[in-house]
């Protein structure tokens, strides 16, 4: 009796449904990890994981939020897009605060999102969401897949929407029956078609010529660098050309790093907890030239007071951020490396500006920085210090958002770019201890520190069996004020110390929680427990939990209070 | 300040809801909104009418609408010279003794009467919406019991006169 050959889908190198048509096409794209949680509407992609073991890395998590974050690190410190996989429904929905925080934040991100069959799509089937419809307002793009024959050219444009001009998210919904459907025959390569989607990513020369005329006309001065500088990967341009014309620099929270903190030029962080001279800078300046920042209101403050005096120059490659916030007089949509180079090549002179640095320079003299260093109990910014000494600066920073970002801000002096991970338009709890994740499998060799909070860093601890299992040698720092403590100082000082809701009374055992997961964890007093430790801890290869306690009546200061101008800074010297 | 809008979008699913999603997340107030398919497969023309506080704010809403991946063009083409067209459907109560006197009343607005009923007539008109706005009023002492109107539609005239002729073309102020 003649048995039939069935195909052995383990050895046959051709796709044989929808779902290893994807994975191939993935392999295609260089993706070499994928972030993911399986589920019943991608069991079909699971399966073809299943089948392309050894080719392509996928990464289980504990939580579809904990891979998307680990996702948003990886693209963060690769520049290359994210690439996740989430199931119909919850798994999708769970998503969703990632997704929103790679929008704001500009970070590349592939998502694929199961979905039930096409046949049942509509009639309120288990696990059903609709994905499209939530997605569509925190993505750069979405699709969903209505034909096989599709795939490779949605992918390829996913990919390509992904990364280029401003990056984002980009969603692709898989209905279970595409994903598990036979592949009659292998589609043809996928071409892009995107006419409505050309970004500008060479400057206007008549703008450049016009910015840089009024940089020699200038005498006040004053570059801010943003993450646009990072997608551009153009630090070291502008850095010539912040010292090529003497002009000072002001980074953003997300710019750390986009030009060295030790230059005699930078002035540090502005905004609300920035430096008094970065703010002073901009609200004196006669001339502000932006380079891929948004003008979001946490640097801005009040935007009547806001750089009052200043003609203003935005380069950004998304033309709907310039003019949004601050009425600009020279917009130059553009990469801002393309830009900066444009700039190097005109023969302009260097304005005059020495009386402006000395200013400056005056004033960071007499208003740096400043905490009171207890020695009753730890600082937190001694803390972060700490953390920089024992890392030569050198390691990547992650952060959530509160006091420790602040902190860790004010305190890790950046001096390169591409080390500094952390929510900064959404402002995402939870994040900083998956994005560690993804930022360590992106740059093994690296150290990857996550500062977290003692509150954010457990919505996401789950993720501590992730680095477990993928033995990741990530340092997790929780800054441990037994409280929200951004939500407690707010309340301290704006609602008449009211302290509602906001103390941590009840904390897990840190170190013993670290150690049910097989992970060393140890709890920080005092600073010279800290002193002997750290080098301890940061010469272990291997993932540590330090649960540090510091005082918790510390303030993130100096402060730009909700509603002030940049110029009414508070706490700019001890009190 | 009224202004009206025209795009050129991909016929897709999803493409109507991006679009107001986008207005309304951006808090834009749309007045009328009115798609249809254009001379090419596959492309749509939508014609909106938004409430915009001032110039800033009018840049904003057509830079985000061309952020769209499925938004090919965006147009301002409010001072421009333009023909623009809405139709509405008017129904009246009365009975058909009423209509020589209602059929006085809109035969200067060269609208029609296109359904008769014991107690109510049907009006269609097609113009410009203050023209519509116009008719109703003259109808309300008959007792409107419905209306339904399609938004506005609108495109560029073929002939676009000099800068300095702009306003008097301008639909909506």
């Amino acid at each position: 009796m003649k048995v039939e050959e069935k195909p052995d889908f383990q050895t046959s190198a051709a796709p044989k449904t929808g779902a290893d048509l994807l994975i191939d096409l993935l392999i295609t794209e260089g993706v070499d990890t994928l972030f993911g949680y399986p589920g019943g509407a991608v069991l079909p992609i699971y399966d073809a994981i299943y089948r392309a073991r050894g080719t392509i890395k996928h990464v289980l998590f504990r939580h579809e939020q904990g891979s998307i974050h680990a996702a948003e690190g990886y693209a963060r410190i690769t520049g290359k897009p994210g690439v996740v996989i989430a199931t119909s429904g919850p798994g999708a929905t769970n998503l969703v605060t990632g997704i929103t925080d790679a929008m704001m934040d500009s970070l590349p991100l592939v998502i694929f999102t199961g979905q039930v069959a096409r046949g049942v799509i509509g009639t309120d089937a288990f696990q059903e969401a609709d994905v499209m419809a939530i997605t569509t307002p925190i993505t750069k793009h979405n699709y969903q897949v209505q034909a096989i024959s599709d795939l490779p050219r949605i992918v390829k444009e996913a990919f390509h929407i992904a990364s280029t001009g401003r990056p984002g998210p980009v969603l692709i919904d898989i209905p279970k029956d595409i994903s598990a459907g036979e592949l009659t025959e292998v589609p043809a390569e996928g071409t892009i078609h995107l006419p409505g989607y050309q970004p500008t990513t060479k400057p206007n020369p008549l703008q450049i010529k016009k910015l840089a005329d009024a940089i020699t006309k200038s005498v006040k001065p004053v570059i801010l660098s943003g993450a646009g500088i990072l997608h551009g990967k153009a630090s070291k341009e502008l850095t010539s050309f912040a010292e090529k014309h003497k002009i000072p620099v002001v980074t953003t929270l997300l710019g750390l790093g986009t030009f060295p903190a030790n230059s005699p030029l930078s002035l540090g962080m502005g905004g609300m907890h920035g430096t008094y001279t970065a703010n002073m800078a901009i609200y004196e300046s006669d001339l502000l030239i932006n380079i891929g920042a948004r003008f979001d209101d946490r640097l801005t403050g009040s935007l009547k007071h806001f750089a009052p005096n200043a003609k203003v120059a935005h380069i950004d490659i998304d033309p709907a951020e310039i003019g949004k916030n601050v009425p600009t007089q020279i917009p130059i949509v553009s990469d801002s490396k393309e830009a900066l180079v444009e700039l190097m090549n005109q023969t302009s002179e260097s304005p005059e500006a020495e009386d402006w640095l000395a200013t400056l320079n005056k004033l960071k003299e007499e208003f740096p920085l400043w905490y009171k260093h207890d020695q009753n109990g730890m600082s937190p910014q001694w803390l972060i210090e700490a953390i920089h000494k024992v890392t030569n600066g050198d390691a990547i920073v992650t952060t959530d958002v509160g006091q420790h970002q602040m902190w860790a801000a004010q305190y890790y002096n950046f001096e390169k770019p591409h080390r500094w991970v952390t929510s900064g338009g959404l402002g995402t709890m939870g994040f900083g201890f998956p994005a560690a994740i993804g930022a360590q499998m992106a740059s093994p060799g690296s150290t990857v520190v996550a500062i977290v909070g003692d509150a954010g860093f457990q919505m996401t601890l789950q993720e501590l069996s992730v680095i477990y299992e993928q033995n990741l040698p990530v340092k997790i720092i929780i800054v441990n004020n037994g409280a929200l403590g951004m939500v407690r100082q707010w309340q301290e000082l704006l609602h008449g110390n009211r302290i509602s809701e906001s103390i941590l009374n009840t904390q897990p055992d840190f170190v013993k929680l670290a150690e049910a997961y097989h992970i060393r964890g140890l709890k920080i007093e005092s600073q010279e427990e800290l002193i002997t430790k750290l080098p301890e801890v940061f010469a272990y290869d291997g993932p540590v939990l330090m649960d540090c306690r510091v005082l918790q009546e510390e303030k993130v200061f100096p402060m730009i209070a909700p509603g002030k101008g940049i110029h009414e800074m508070i706490g700019v010297k001890p009190s | 300040m009224k202004r009206i809008i025209s795009l050129t979008v991909q016929d897709r699913s999803g493409v109507l809801n991006r679009v107001t999603g986008l207005l309304q997340r951006r808090q834009f107030n749309i007045s009328s909104i009115s798609v249809g398919p254009t001379e090419t497969e596959g492309i749509s023309k939508m014609t909106l009418v938004v409430e915009v506080e001032d110039e800033q704010r009018l840049e904003q809403v057509t830079k985000q609408l061309n952020k769209q991946i499925d938004v090919l063009k965006v147009s301002d083409i409010t001072d421009k010279a333009i023909v623009a067209r809405e139709l509405a459907l008017i129904k009246v109560a009365g009975s058909s003794q009423l209509r020589s006197e209602i059929n006085g009343i809109i035969d200067p607005f060269r609208a029609l009467i296109i359904d008769v009923s014991k107690d109510s007539l049907t009006i269609q008109i097609t113009g410009r919406p203050d023209k519509i706005d116009a008719l109703i009023d003259l109808l309300r002492p008959y007792g409107i019991k419905e209306i339904a109107r399609t938004g506005l539609t609108a495109f560029l005239r073929g002939h676009q006169p000099q800068v300095n002729e702009l306003t008097t073309y301008s639909q909506i102020k």
